[in-house]
């Protein structure tokens, strides 16, 4: 018979089932469409609960990158100062991240592709809960019982439909969410514990630490070396307002804005 | 006639792809009987295909149920069994 006919079926058996349990086939409209105006709000209720897993793996996939850069540049930092086997530890580790965001980033992806199936599934049954509702409102005003029942049972089996695959949806978005939530609560939970913060930007940062001691890299001098260079680079505009001799005519306003905040932060002892 | 793709939504495709559908879709019946994963996946994505080519989105308004159901097309190959024989896929 084919899958297509046979699913269909299975779809049409429903239908009727819940057709066969009505007495009185005008009432049953009006329940019908009490339980899609319900089955709408778990829709909308189920995206937003896709939307809320998404927000959180899009933290953690940022946290994780940051972990990453970091780790990068101080293997970078270890090579400079001749230090090969801190180098070699850092991208060892920074490897393990790299997994852990791949991992995450597919999760991701599935989850936001779920989030859009979900939207335009609701919006979809939005417009046939409108149509059925209207067609309702006409079956009740217009037929007499016995002509009723046939509008009543074609309204029914399509609409009936739309809520089945609708409700498979939110099973299935319901389904992932749980899953996301509970990797996104062990990845948290190492975080927490510190056995992935430890490692990379904890207050036990044992590469950085051993870079600091040798003076390299993010050492304090190194540092202070890289911000007065970057300074000297990024803000000429402002030395140049701050500074009224040397300041022309042009773009003087602009300068004399942004140099406010320094102005005052100077002013201040520390 | 009307089809639905579950997850997706219903198109109405002319009775002239209706010999085509049918052949495609005894290719993909035969590969979830025998539980066939490798024969299942193109199957399926011909099926779709096809529909997909054939067919023209109803209007959103449209209330007239399907006369053929495909699965969607990222369901498993248990999935699509349980569909079948309707051992609660379906909610409600």
């Amino acid at each position: 018979m084919g899958v297509m006919k046979r699913v269909t079926m299975v779809f049409r058996a429903k239908a009727n089932k819940a057709l066969d349990r009505m007495e009185d086939p005008r009432e049953t409209l009006d329940y019908s469409y009490q339980t899609q105006l319900e089955l709408l709000q778990k829709v909308r209720r189920g995206v937003a609960d896709v939307a809320t897993s998404r927000k959180r793996v899009e933290l953690q996939l940022n946290q994780l990158q940051q972990n990453s850069d970091k780790l990068d540049r101080q293997a970078r930092d270890s090579l400079a100062a001749g230090r090969e086997d801190l180098a070699r530890e850092a991208l060892t580790r920074k490897a393990g991240v790299q997994t852990q965001l791949e991992e995450l980033q597919g999760q991701y992806a599935s989850l936001q592709s779920e989030e859009e199936k979900l939207t335009q599934a609701s919006s979809r049954l939005q417009s046939k809960v409108d149509a059925f509702r209207t067609r309702k409102e006409t079956i009740k005003a217009t037929y007499t019982a016995a002509e009723a029942q046939t509008r009543i049972n074609e309204a029914f089996t399509g609409i009936s439909e739309e809520m089945g695959d609708v409700g498979m949806a939110i099973q299935r978005a319901e389904d992932k969410t749980e899953q996301m939530k509970a990797r996104a609560g062990a990845i948290d939970e190492l975080m927490a514990s510190g056995a992935l913060d430890d490692m990379v930007s904890g207050p036990h940062d044992d590469i950085q630490a051993e870079l600091d001691r040798m003076g390299a890299g993010h050492g304090v001098d190194g540092e202070l070396e890289r911000m007065k260079a970057e300074l000297a680079q990024n803000a000429p505009r402002q030395i140049e307002g701050s500074q009224p001799g040397t300041s022309d005519g042009a773009g003087a306003d602009a300068g004399s804005t942004a140099a406010a905040p320094d102005t005052a932060q100077a002013g201040e002892p520390e | 006639m009307i089809v639905r793709i579950l997850g997706e939504g219903q198109l109405e495709l002319p009775d002239s792809a209706a010999e085509e559908l049918n052949r495609l879709d005894a290719a993909l019946e035969s590969a979830v009987e025998k539980r066939d994963e490798a024969a299942f996946r193109p199957a399926l994505a011909a099926l779709l295909a096809k529909v997909r080519q054939a067919g023209s989105a109803t209007a959103a308004d449209d209330l007239r149920p399907s006369e053929l159901i495909v699965p969607r097309p990222d369901a498993s190959m248990e999935e699509v069994h349980k569909l079948l024989t309707d051992e609660g896929l379906i909610p409600g």
